[in-house]
């Protein structure tokens, strides 16, 4: 019997890792990894919830489904970013892009 | 339309006339006098009507012609003014109107109206002359049309304004104001030709000495005025006005006068100024610088009557005070001003050679006869002398402009250069200027006194007989010696003038002047001779009591108490008669053989006297000396230099400077760092805190989410734990 | 401590090891191959959940396409065949910080929530659940929405990344 809040301390601290992951490293890819991470742990957040407090419900799993979908979407089209960047400054490096810069 | 309406609006037409010329017809010439001579011409026939009525009238000295309307507020009265024609006024109205009248239309020729354009005229100096071309192509020269034509009827307009005034006032008020215009009026017009130096100098003189004189007789008015509390004539000559003036001496118990002594005298000084008795008589020979009509009717007939006229009407004043035909302080100083004025200008006017010269002394010396007759009681033969002179001074004075343009044509004519003024370049005009010749011969003899058929006579034998009958034995001779050189030097003048032979080539050539000049001669002489016999005194032998002594009755009748008649004498008709034809012969004789260039015999017959004559007495110069020299020093010296251009000057640039240093001290102090520091401090700090807070825009995407990150829940972390309180 | 316990807690230490290493590693394969691990983990905790379709799901997509993905991107963007340097940019402390600090708020109110130790039921209908769960993609009434539109999105996303990344050398 596994209690929920172990599974949603497990969730938070892979979160945690991920914005971890999102605020410190230098490569974009690496960026994109963390955040593939805090998705990650969304989704474990949204299962044990369903199974722990809604199991008869379908609201948990659909949501679940649809996280997944905007993951891989939202990865997709973050690579390719990444590679169009690479092509015109050859680097990805996140603290070379800032144009925006003053 | 009634009299009092009339007389109101006699004054009128001529200033309506200055107005329209000098706002208007400055350029059209006929238009102008046309405008002048017809304004001059309403007027007199208002003057006749109205003086018609004033002879139909009953007693019109104790009920004149009387109008008057409230002018200014003065606390709870009003100050009037207002119109009085009684006997004397419409008797000045009479001749003012009449000589007015004829001046106007003598100016016209004397002008040369119609004639063309001079080759070098100039606006400010007498015309030259214009070439023609007759019908053989020869050139000559022929008088020219004056250039500033409208300007001198717009100015001789405003002086008929300035005249009527002050014979129709009531009050001593209005009679200053047309006194000053044409004390204005005579300034501008003897200046007339004011680019000549001696023309803008006499005019400024005539000013200056006839403005001494008015200061004085301003502060009469004034102390006239705070003493009665009103300027009318009607309520200073009451009898109780009169008594108190009388009886109260005067302020600071000047020199014992009373008041009416000092107002008299102080008023009589203004006389003395405008009717150039000595010692303010200095203006009057430089004032012949202007146009000779001006000199007849300022000069002549009208301003400087305007002076005698007031005395005349001030005569009750005067007498105030005195007790059974004795002389007041102010009647005795009239006396011997006019008749020490009658003989000093008499001798002068002998030695002088210019036509005109002769004519102002003569002038001078007859208004001195007035003054000293009024001086001495005499009122209807002041006023009666006063009429007649006027007359026949204006006829000698227009028939003297007439001949000096008939010189003047010979001068243009011949090209010879003489003063065709000069009574020495004449000679023998009686042929080439008859009409002249006779007019100016009536008037002579009117003003030397020729027996009975001239008006001169009349008038002045009343005077003698006057002073005589009143037993005033120094006057009655001084005037019958000014008499008799009256007569010498008149007959001098004629002689020289108009017979004998042509002295000059320009004499020669002279010719008689149009009839806008020769007609207004003859009408005045036909007044020389006739207007005399309106003042035959009763008791004349022979003819006396065919007419009645109209003036006696009708001017007389404007006193309070119509002076009595005098009784006749022998003695003083015989010594006006003895004088009048004696000198009137001695004057021939003396100089009937006059030759060109030949020396004037009287130089050899006085020597040294004639010198001093010649030179009026060396008057000019002593004033030159004692008051023009000391005044100009000072207005040079103290008001210019010290009071102008070190206090008042220094005043304002030591204003402008603090005012200055204060704008400096503002701008560099206060404007420059507080107001403009400000604003740049202001600029200056949003860039500096700009440029500060920019660095946060890195351009880097994971320091933009870290920034939101501690933020969120730094806020998050507040609300949950330190709102909820955990 | 019961046997599904005790495999709770080694798959648990097991993926946020590689998920550390993740974002620890210098080498970005290496990365990716702690990743392709970390999500393993995240497909066994599915099956602990009884939710087996979903660990399916994870290791078929997630593993299978973003995984290799994350492979192919990162062999793309080599500049030279070793990594130079530290994988942490300068500021990575205070991304530590926050994120420690997350981790203990969370933790915090995780422990003092009631609903932290909720029992668990048994789930009924095993069989039909995956049925129901299709079902409920696709009728009207429930998460059809949803469904299309991250079908939408999907679409949108491939056309946008064979936009940006393509070659637009023509």
């Amino acid at each position: 019997m596994i209690p929920l809040s172990w599974y949603l301390i497990f969730a938070a601290a892979l979160f945690c890792i991920g914005l971890y992951g999102v605020l410190a490293r230098k490569n974009a890819i690496g960026i994109l990894m963390g955040i593939e991470l805090m998705l990650n742990s969304v989704n474990v957040n949204l299962i044990a919830f369903w199974r722990y407090r809604a199991p008869n419900g379908i609201a948990g799993q659909a949501f679940a489904i649809i996280v997944f979908a905007v993951a891989a979407a939202e990865v997709a089209v973050g690579l390719a970013l990444i590679i169009s960047i690479y092509r015109r400054r050859s680097s990805v490096v996140a603290d070379e892009m800032n144009l925006m810069k003053w | 339309m009634s009299t009092e309406l009339l007389i109101w609006l006699l004054p009128l037409p001529p200033l309506l006339a200055f107005f329209l010329i000098v706002l208007f017809t400055n350029r059209y010439k006929g238009l102008s006098h046309s405008l002048a001579v017809g304004a001059a011409l309403l007027s007199w026939l208002g003057s006749m009507v109205v003086f018609f009525q004033a002879t139909r009238a009953e007693h019109l000295g104790s009920h004149p012609f009387v109008s008057v309307l409230n002018w200014l507020p003065t606390g709870e009265k009003w100050f009037q003014i207002g119109i009085r024609i009684d006997p004397l006024s419409a008797a000045t109205l009479f001749f003012v109107a009449w000589t007015v009248l004829m001046i106007f239309i003598y100016s016209v020729g004397y002008h040369n109206y119609g004639q063309p354009k001079g080759d070098h005229d100039q606006k400010g100096l007498q015309p030259h002359g214009a070439t023609v071309a007759d019908e053989h192509g020869h050139k000559h020269l022929v008088p020219s049309i004056e250039p500033m034509y409208s300007r001198f009827f717009a100015f001789i307009g405003l002086f008929a304004f300035g005249m009527y005034t002050l014979v129709v006032s009531d009050n001593l008020l209005t009679l200053f104001v047309g006194w000053e215009i044409m004390g204005l009026c005579s300034y501008l017009l003897i200046g007339f030709w004011y680019q000549k130096p001696s023309a803008r100098a006499a005019m400024i003189k005539a000013f200056m000495t006839t403005r001494v004189g008015d200061v004085f007789m301003l502060l009469g008015i004034a102390y006239l005025y705070t003493s009665v509390g009103s300027l009318s004539y009607s309520d200073i000559f009451k009898p109780e006005t009169l008594h108190l003036l009388a009886s109260t001496p005067a302020i600071g118990g000047f020199l014992g006068f009373s008041a009416a002594g000092l107002i008299g005298i102080l008023l009589f000084i203004g006389t003395i100024g405008k009717s150039a008795q000595w010692p303010l008589h200095v203006w009057l020979p430089d004032a012949m610088e202007g146009p000779t009509p001006v000199s007849a009717m300022i000069h002549a007939a009208t301003m400087v009557s305007a002076g005698v006229y007031m005395v005349i009407r001030m005569f009750p004043l005067l007498q105030a005070g005195s007790e059974g035909g004795h002389l007041t302080t102010a009647m005795s100083v009239m006396t011997v001003i006019g008749a020490f004025t009658a003989i000093f200008a008499a001798t002068i006017a002998l030695a002088q050679n210019d036509i005109k010269r002769v004519l102002a002394y003569s002038t001078i010396s007859q208004l001195g006869y007035m003054v000293a007759a009024l001086g001495i009681g005499a009122y209807v033969a002041a006023a009666f002398h006063l009429l007649t002179h006027a007359f026949f001074k204006a006829l000698l004075f227009l028939g003297s402009g007439s001949v000096i343009h008939g010189v003047e044509h010979g001068v243009l004519h011949t090209g010879e250069k003489v003063d065709p003024q000069d009574m020495f370049n004449m000679g023998g005009l009686r042929k080439k200027m008859p009409v002249t010749f006779w007019t100016f011969l009536i008037g002579g003899f009117a003003l030397s006194g020729f027996p009975l058929i001239t008006a001169g006579f009349w008038s002045k034998d009343e005077i003698l007989a006057d002073a005589f009958a009143n037993g005033h034995w120094v006057v009655f001779i001084t005037l019958a010696l000014a008499a008799f050189l009256t007569a010498f030097y008149t007959a001098r003048q004629i002689t020289l003038t108009f017979l004998g032979e042509p002295r000059t080539a320009s004499s020669q050539h002279a010719q008689e002047t149009t009839w806008t000049m020769t007609l207004p001669l003859v009408v005045l002489a036909v007044f020389a001779i006739s207007i005399g016999w309106i003042g035959i005194s009763e008791s004349f032998p022979v003819i006396g009591g065919l007419v009645p002594n109209f003036i006696h009755e009708f001017v007389g009748s404007t006193l309070a108490e119509i002076p009595e008649s005098i009784p006749f004498s022998f003695v003083p008709l015989l010594v006006s008669i003895i004088v009048a034809l004696g000198g009137l012969a001695l004057g021939w004789w003396v100089y009937r053989d006059q030759k060109a260039g030949a020396e004037d015999p009287l130089k050899r017959m006085l020597g040294p006297v004639h010198n001093l004559l010649k030179n009026k007495y060396y008057f000019d110069e002593i004033y030159d000396t004692i008051f023009v020299r000391p005044a100009y020093w000072l207005a040079d010296n103290f008001t210019n230099q010290i009071l102008d251009r070190g206090i008042i000057d220094g005043i304002l640039h030591f204003v402008a400077r603090i005012a200055s240093n204060v704008g400096h001290v503002f701008r560099n102090y206060i404007d420059k760092p507080l107001v403009n520091g400000f604003g740049d401090f202001v600029g200056e700090g949003i860039k500096r805190v700009g440029r500060g807070i920019k660095v946060i825009q890195t351009g880097k995407v994971q320091q933009y989410l870290l920034m939101a990150l501690v933020l969120a829940f730094g806020a998050m972390f507040y609300f949950v734990f330190a709102l909820f309180g955990h | 401590m019961t046997a599904e316990q005790i495999i709770f807690l080694i798959v648990a230490v097991v993926t946020l090891v590689a998920a550390l290493s993740v974002v620890i590693s210098r080498n970005l394969i290496h990365s990716a191959l702690w990743l392709i691990l970390t999500l393993f983990g995240v497909a066994i905790f599915y099956v602990l959940l009884e939710a087996g379709f979903f660990a399916v799901i994870q290791v078929i997509v997630y593993i299978g396409a973003i995984a290799i993905l994350f492979i192919f991107a990162a062999m793309l963007t080599r500049r030279v065949m070793q990594d130079t340097g530290p994988q942490s940019n300068t500021n990575w402390w205070i991304g530590a910080l926050i994120a420690l600090f997350l981790l203990a708020g969370i933790v915090f109110i995780l422990l003092s929530w009631r609903g932290s130790t909720t029992p668990l039921a048994e789930l009924e209908n095993q069989s039909g659940r995956l049925s129901q769960l299709g079902l409920s993609l696709v009728s009207p009434d429930q998460y059809v929405l949803p469904f299309e539109l991250a079908s939408v999105l999907l679409v949108a996303g491939m056309i946008g990344a064979i936009f940006v990344a393509g070659d637009k050398k023509q």
